[in-house]
């Protein structure tokens, strides 16, 4: 299923803490759900009706190969789509096996030859940071673009999701010049030292529901620890990786080292993945996708692969909890990116003594939730990203309703137009529902009733996913069992989508293998290589 | 191909190996005396105890019923029979090792009682060295000193470095971009399926049991069919430490059968694997397919030995022979492409020959025998083909090239020269005691030579000179760099392989990240003192 990388990306996100939040996206969110909320509901087609026109233009469609950007060597193009209404925006060149060969012999000569790992790591970071400028230059055209491909709250992306693009090129531009060996103590009379190096040419693989976040996350760690890339974005989403590469090369970034690919994940996914001269692989994107790519990986030259896969995370609500707080952050939890985060918590877990409250607010505000044109200010929700997405979750909506769960709100689709789809709530979910138990990748919020901590540990963890969870009391007690009993990567203890770029990300089971972010993310873009030489008469051991 | 571990466990090396050799060397060449001890194999002074499978701290039969033979390399001859693990053993196993996780005791202890316990096995496996030694030198072929005064002792000293782990793993604050406050938390990640080889059965059981139950994992092994013996016993010895039923679980059996179940069960949350990259891909393929598990490889390899212009020969002939010839050959690290200056290479070539002959060849029982048999049949046999191939490629015989005795799985210390890049002995892993020269002319063409290959393990240097030694240590594409020493194993030393040798590391505080999950834990903060 449509396991696609989340990222929540509010730097200062959804923190219940009264008074952290003027900054933070989520609370201006909530500042204009609460002022559209009084007059408009979703059910307002008006905005779809009336779409705004991108202040942007398309510069860049074809194949970014070695500095240059190139036809598909077939000649072949694809349409990507505006979510809003199913037109296209624009033909892509269609890269394929052909293609990703060129990219890998361009990344290739760039690691082997140079200049890149021949850099001093002082220099590399100078030019990410040189990007990290040219970004916020252009953040306004980005996030258009990001807004017009991808269907997300132009808000969103311009206020949360580009800033946090350009810290993480801040943060990794900072490690490159930090990436320290060890020396280590020996057993007998020998000089022991550990060198940490690039791994040589990383294929990576983006998915599209935060295009320019997941290209943070990867290209970042990748090119600060000096190694060469070929990234191959989401066929949804091509757009505003082609525009960023760009700036990173008037950044000074040398032909070769980062080249990016348009196409499908058959063709050029399945030949990045079993490459013989790609020396690392990190793929976001389904548990399904997931497996094909380790298993090319496998059975082609056993690159190491990162993965960041599907989720069903558990959002925990405790009976001690402050209700209103807990709705306002679940519903965001849940419905932030049109549900479409892999960490979304799209298993809501209530305390049966405040279920009934829990219910009714959430349901309130679900249907205060703002659904329009992603253009608009104000707008909470967009269209999801492709119909195949769209059809899909409301066949999870279908399956909900026959599975017997009391349908709250929502249920529908929005408007005719475009893959917009109703905050949609359930409540009364049973742990063997679908609905429960694979990932909608939607609007859908499915609550579920607890009676105690053993039970919702258990039920928690019952799942093949072990990506993220949240939890919501005001015990620490409640708070230490659960952090360490939930087997999951991220534990959100009265907060979600806590997205800082020092925060390691990644999953338990098969949300994935390795993590990203943070110091933890440097290693899937180094080897080791132990160094030992024998000492004469040494002053000490 | 048969990419077993290597590990060659030296602790001080080259050093240790010169002296390990010198006994060989008193002794005459390998064709005269030692044909005499195949003859009349020494009887080893050990009872076989142990050969079922150890369940949730119980011996049981397997399932099935069924057993299978292992057999003494010097001869063929069945030493035992043993139970043969299969799937559903492999099922019992998990379920043992998966309650003794969720359930307890293991990762409920605190560290430092964990670390006691190991420290406890470590005791014990050190007063039964004897006994372990024979039984891996019966089971395996490798020489008794060997075992008992290298291989065994770094067993023990591998289990007191992890033991003392335990209670250092530590997670990590971060900083944050606002009002939070972060933590990482390293976790176990519950119940490990460690799949080991037949060449250093209990130096890799060390390798991979040592840092997953320092790290309060539970544990399903699996032994190689040809060296289960060893393992059995000493973790009977473990549980006589206070290990708890259920968190050590040994299944002898087979890859096709009880490998294969272990690596796509669905109730085990971590692989490691050393054996070699044909299988390596198989068993990464089936975790793939199954549940995800986050696979460590260590496989093969085809290591450079570079001897460099300025090199003594006789030293570097010395430890070109012993980077080799270490363990039969059968070292998946073995410097098996030794590639040697223009300048020196008729001199070396000479005095590698005259070396090999003298290595003494017999049975590993007796004292200052420096090679035993091969494994098995099996490898025995693709060494002779190997050897087959060097020579109707072109490459020139200098020694050997034959069995050796005419029972059990011996072979004669072989040297080939003037081979060739493209030859398939310059190529693939040969897992046996087949050494094979090559000549450079220079420092860039080396480079390019060592590293056209699949494998990317390790490499051996031979230098005086510190700019060639800084340059070939950043150019080799490989997971350890000896310079002028090779198979220093020290525990805090990392060991795997780049490219097709392997994914991650074990040993030292590398190994520690295998067996660890990491969990961010976020909260706000309010009104925090500081950020």
């Amino acid at each position: 299923m449509a396991a696609r990388r989340i990222s929540s990306l509010l730097t200062r996100s959804l923190s219940v803490s009264s008074s952290s939040a003027s900054t933070s996206l989520f609370s201006s969110l909530g500042k204009n759900s609460g002022r559209n909320g009084i007059g408009k509901r979703f059910s307002t087609a008006a905005a779809l009706e009336d779409l705004i026109v991108p202040p942007v233009q398309i510069a860049y469609t074809q194949n970014l190969i070695d500095g240059k950007f190139v036809d598909a060597a077939s000649g072949k193009t694809f349409p990507t789509y505006d979510p809003r209404t199913g037109d296209v925006i624009a033909n892509v060149a269609e890269g394929d096996a052909e293609d990703i060969d060129r990219a890998v012999a361009a990344a290739r000569k760039a690691f082997d030859e140079g200049p890149w790992p021949k850099m001093t790591p002082y220099e590399r970071s100078r030019i990410m940071l040189r990007f990290a400028d040219l970004v916020e230059k252009h953040s306004e055209e980005l996030a258009a673009l990001e807004t017009w491909n991808n269907g997300k709250p132009h808000e969103q992306a311009a206020k949360s999701e580009l800033p946090m693009f350009i810290r993480l090129f801040h943060y990794y531009a900072g490690w490159a010049d930090k990436i320290h060996g060890l020396t280590v103590p020996a057993d007998g009379p020998h000089h022991v030292q550990i060198l940490h190096e690039p791994i040589g040419v990383a294929g990576q693989i983006i998915p599209w529901n935060f295009p320019l976040l997941m290209f943070a996350w990867k290209v970042g760690p990748a090119l600060a620890c000096g190694n060469t890339i070929v990234l191959k974005t989401a066929e949804q989403t091509p757009l505003t990786a082609l525009y960023v590469a760009k700036l990173f090369h008037e950044a000074g970034l040398p032909p070769g080292v980062l080249n990016v690919v348009s196409g499908y994940g058959p063709t050029a996914g399945a030949a990045l993945a079993s490459h013989m001269d790609v020396d690392k692989v990190a793929f976001t994107g389904s548990t399904d996708t997931g497996k094909i790519v380790l298993e090319l990986a496998a059975k082609s030259n056993l690159k190491p692969v990162t993965l960041e896969l599907g989720g069903k995370s558990p959002f925990i609500i405790c009976e001690d909890a402050d209700v209103d707080k807990a709705v306002e952050l679940a519903h965001f939890a849940l419905f932030f990116n049109q549900g479409q985060c892999c960490c979304a918590g799209s298993r809501t877990f209530v305390h049966e003594r405040v279920y009934d409250e829990f219910i009714e607010k959430a349901k309130a505000r679900a249907l205060k939730r703002v659904v329009g044109d992603p253009f608009r200010k104000g707008v909470e929700q967009g269209p999801q990203i492709d119909t195949e997405q769209f059809e899909k979750v409301l066949r999870y909506i279908r399956a909900g309703i026959e599975s017997n769960a009391t349908l709250e709100c929502g249920g529908d689709r929005l408007g005719t137009k475009g893959y917009f789809v109703q905050p949609t709530v359930f409540s009364n979910v049973m742990d063997d529902m679908l609905i429960a138990k694979d990932e909608i990748f939607g609007p859908v919020q499915s609550i579920l009733k607890f009676k105690d901590i053993d039970e919702v540990i258990r039920r928690a963890n019952n799942t093949r996913y072990g990506l993220a969870a949240g939890v919501f009391t005001k015990s620490v007690e409640a708070a230490n069992t659960l952090t360490r009993a939930l087997r999951a990567g991220t534990v959100w203890v009265n907060c979600f989508d806590v997205f800082d770029a020092a925060i390691p990300f990644g999953g338990y089971k098969m949300s994935g293998i390795g993590r990203e972010k943070g110091i933890y993310s440097l290693h899937n873009y180094l080897q080791v290589k132990a160094v030992v030489t024998p000492l004469k008469n040494p002053a000490w051991l | 191909m048969a990419a077993r571990r290597i590990s060659s466990l030296l602790s001080s090396s080259a050093t240790s190996l010169g002296r390990f050799s010198s006994w060989g060397r008193r002794i005459n060449s390998f064709s005269t005396a030692a044909a005499a001890a195949i003859d009349e194999p020494i009887q080893p002074s050990i009872q076989i105890d142990h050969t079922q499978l150890l369940i949730n701290g119980q011996f049981v039969d397997a399932a099935s019923g069924k057993s299978f033979p292992t057999v003494d390399p010097r001869t063929g001859d069945v030493i035992a029979r043993v139970a043969e693990g299969d799937l559903e053993d492999i099922n019992r196993a998990v379920a043992a090792a998966r309650k003794a996780f969720d359930e307890g005791p293991w990762p409920k202890m605190t560290a430092y009682e964990r670390s006691r316990i190991m420290l406890r096995f470590a005791d014990l496996l050190e007063k039964h060295t004897e006994e372990v030694a024979k039984l891996e030198t019966w089971d395996n072929g490798k020489p008794y000193e060997q075992a008992a005064k290298i291989e065994i002792p770094m067993v023990v000293r591998m289990f007191r470095y992890y033991a003392g782990w335990a209670d250092k793993i530590h997670g990590f604050t971060v900083p944050a971009d606002g009002q939070h406050h972060v933590q990482t938390l390293h976790e176990p990640y519950g119940v490990c399926g460690l799949i080991i080889p037949w060449n250093f059965p209990l130096l890799l059981y060390s390798w991979k049991v040592g840092p997953a139950l320092a790290c309060g994992n539970t544990v399903v092994l699996k032994a190689a069919e040809q060296t289960p013996l060893s393992a059995i016993y000493v973790s009977k010895l473990f549980h006589e430490a206070g290990l708890p039923p259920g968190v050590l679980n040994v299944v002898s059996g087979f890859g096709p059968t009880a490998g294969a179940a272990l690596s796509s069960h669905m109730d085990v949350n971590k692989l490691s694997f050393t054996g070699s990259t044909a299988t390596g891909k198989i068993v990464l393929t089936l975790a793939a397919k199954s549940n995800l598990k986050p696979v460590t490889l260590e496989l093969g390899g085809k290591s450079p030995f570079i001897v460099c212009k300025d090199a003594d020969v006789d030293k570097a002939v010395e430890l070109a022979h012993s980077a080799l010839f270490f363990n039969q050959g059968q070292c998946c690290c073995a410097g098996s492409r030794t590639l040697v200056h223009e300048s020196v290479y008729d001199e070396f070539v000479e005095k590698a020959k005259a070396r090999a002959l003298k290595r003494v060849v017999g049975d590993p029982f007796k004292m200052g025998i420096e090679q035993g048999p091969q494994i098995d049949n099996e490898q025995f046999k693709k060494i002779l083909k190997y050897i087959r191939s060097g020579i109707e490629s072109g490459a020139t015989l200098e020694s050997g090239g034959e069995q050796f005795g005419s029972k059990g799985y011996y072979i004669q210390p072989t040297v080939f020269s003037n081979v060739q890049d493209d030859m398939l002995i310059a190529k693939d892993e040969i897992f046996g005691p087949v050494q094979s020269i090559s000549k450079f002319k220079d420092l860039e063409e080396v480079v390019q030579r060592a590293n056209a290959s699949s494998y990317g393990l390790a490499a051996g240097v031979f230098t005086q000179n510190i700019e060639t030694a800084n340059t070939l240590t950043r150019a080799l594409r490989v997971g350890t760099v000896w310079i002028n020493c090779y198979d220093i194993f020290d525990a805090a030393v990392p060991f795997g392989g780049f490219k097709m040798s392997g994914q991650g590391r074990e040993k030292g505080i590398y190994g520690l990240s295998s067996y660890l999950q990491v969990k961010a834990v976020v909260t706000p903060l309010k009104n925090p003192a500081w950020l």
